[in-house]
């Protein structure tokens, strides 16, 4: 599975108030949450985001609560991809059983550059930046979770394997 | 030679079924599953879309409202109406309505057993590992899923010991020690690992304590932290619920672990955690001096009776200069709390008292922060805006130096009262 798009960058520890406030939760509709994604970080992001856009950040993306929001948030803004140093791992199973694909990349926040437009191969862990030439490593996802992914999240996984 | 396992290994080769090993991804029984208000709508969500008709386990959950307790409005009234039909429905035994108390609170207090395997949908899941169970935060897919087939998955995470050694000097507690762990390791430093904590002298280290540690273990960003079971656990299980247990959930004395981290406790200092950050830990000296707007004593961190108990302690006959919200984790705590005379010198200060909810603690409703503001809490978050605006800052403490900066208005330490 393949994932290409442009980079937006964020810095280290985006915990989990910073991607939806607590105020935001009493709702799951996607279009509600993706309007507030990381409005303390950027009010502009999910206008930013809309186009398609692939997420670098660095350390312990999504520490913090286990808000399923914040997964949900990020995918339905426009986010396709996220990359990051460490997530924390409520954060990490969130986004894969929503269908968000995310990759752990040591030290990609000193390779990638703000607006560089990357290529990702989920299954060989590879991250191409075609018009720099670089290619980035970052752990592959077993082919479950590629599966999952692809299905669009677990219940839409596990509906498939029901019929 | 047979390598022993810890207690992390025990509880996840026996509830999958299997001798496992660090990074194995395995399936597993879960013995408890809980949720609250705030994530249960969106669990009960996700189980109606996915599973019309499908047989669910209602034994294996407790569900408490807290998050939004009492209803602060109409959404969240009628959130809770969507939850309490469900329970209803599927007759869910361990219901516990407004009022009751904390859902971490109250799986300790009546339904978490040493070397139980606890899923919830709330990242303080981690307080069960108080009493030696293996237990972790989930988002509301992985919970609905668990619900349903009674099972989910993990990562063996990499066991890393950490001793408990003496005992800790006057008004210093076990937020402190979780707030010293912060400081030396940083957020970053147990992701992907399991802490098991060996108390050496078992009393020395009460389970209010260990609950606070246990709790912020999801701030160390842990896997789990789990308290290996001892005189500690055993008698909070006679005293608390009349259970005589006999476990055998200990680690093999041949454990391998990848590290260990040797604490004296004599040597633990009063602590706080500045914005906006667990870890950006400071000595209150630090701070000295800077005025508090508010201070809120509870939550699911420390709004136990030990916590109480020092809050009272220090307040005895003095009055507040700062706004103060003392919330009790649990009807119990509040009960014993009332019978101590705990509450009523803590409302002759000058506190707000109220009932069980999670409250200012996600910036919910009962006090919530406003731009410029000083929070002092003894809650476990400090991210910027997690208690109200955020132009508000929130600063992290034990209940001791809440206490005493509530009475002087500023950060200040028991010792600074006249």
């Amino acid at each position: 599975m393949i994932v290409e798009g442009t980079v937006i960058k964020l810095g280290d520890r985006i915990d989990t108030d910073l991607i939806i406030p607590a105020k935001y939760l009493k709702y799951t509709d996607h279009q509600y949450l993706a309007q507030h994604v990381l409005e303390p970080v950027d009010p502009e992001f999910s206008k930013k985001a809309s186009k398609g856009v692939i997420v670098v950040a660095g350390k312990l993306f999504g520490m913090g609560s286990s808000r399923e929001q914040a997964a949900i948030a990020l995918k339905a803004a426009g986010v396709k991809m996220i990359l990051a140093e460490s997530f924390a791992r409520i954060f990490f199973r969130n986004a894969i059983n929503n269908g968000l694909p995310v990759m752990v990349c040591p030290n990609i926040s000193n390779v990638v550059r703000e607006g560089d437009y990357v290529s990702a191969d989920l299954s060989s862990g590879e991250i191409l930046i075609p018009e720099r030439g670089i290619t980035v490593r970052c752990k592959e996802l077993p082919d479950i979770v590629i599966r999952i992914v692809d299905a669009g999240g677990l219940i839409e996984y596990l509906r498939k394997l029901g019929r | 030679m047979y390598n022993g396992q810890t207690l992390t290994e025990k509880i996840l080769s026996n509830a999958s079924g299997r001798a496992v090993s660090p990074n194995d991804i395995v399936e597993v029984a879960v013995d408890l599953i809980g949720f609250h208000d705030l994530t249960g709508f969106h669990v009960i969500e996700i189980i109606e879309n996915l599973s019309s008709g499908t047989p669910l386990n209602p034994e294996k959950l407790v569900i408490a409202f807290d998050h939004l307790v009492p209803p602060p409005d109409i959404r969240s009234a009628e959130i809770q109406r969507f939850v309490r039909d469900f329970a209803g429905k599927i007759k869910v035994l361990n219901f516990h309505d407004i009022g009751d108390g904390i859902l971490h609170q109250i799986l300790l207090e009546r339904y978490v057993m040493p070397g139980y395997l606890v899923v919830g949908a709330d990242s303080h899941t981690s307080t069960a590992g108080a009493l030696g169970a293996f237990a972790q935060g989930m988002g509301a897919t992985d919970v609905a899923a668990t619900i349903i087939t009674g099972r989910t998955w993990v990562s063996v995470p990499q066991p890393f010991k950490v001793v408990l050694r003496g005992s800790l000097k006057e008004w210093v507690t076990g937020k402190d020690v979780a707030l010293e762990i912060l400081k030396v390791f940083k957020a970053d430093y147990f992701n992907g690992m399991s802490i098991e904590f060996y108390v050496e002298n078992p009393s020395s280290f009460p389970m209010d304590y260990r609950a606070t540690v246990a709790n912020m273990g999801i701030e160390f960003n842990a896997d789990s932290v789990l308290f290996i079971p001892d005189e500690e656990t055993t008698n909070f299980l006679r005293v608390e619920r009349g259970y005589e247990y006999r476990g055998k959930f200990l680690p093999d004395d041949n454990a391998e672990y990848v590290d260990e981290y040797t604490l004296e406790l004599s040597k633990v200092d009063l602590l706080i955690a500045a914005p906006y950050s667990v870890d950006n830990v400071k000595s209150i000296r630090d701070v000295e001096g800077m005025e508090v707007d508010t201070v809120f004593i509870g939550s699911c961190t420390n709004g136990r009776l030990s916590d109480l108990e020092i809050a009272a302690k220090i307040m005895k006959g003095r009055k507040i200069r700062s706004r103060c919200v003392v919330i009790p984790a649990s009807r119990k705590v509040f009960n014993k709390a009332l019978e101590l005379g705990y509450i009523q010198i803590l409302v002759n200060a000058g506190c707000m008292v109220t009932f069980s909810t999670c409250g200012p603690c996600i910036g919910g409703h009962f006090g919530v922060a406003g731009p410029g503001e000083v929070v002092l809490s003894t809650s476990n978050r400090n991210f910027k805006g997690r208690m109200g605006s955020p132009d508000s800052k929130t600063y992290l403490s034990g209940p001791s130096v809440a206490a005493a900066s509530a009475v002087l208005g500023r950060m200040a330490e028991p010792g600074d009262m006249p």
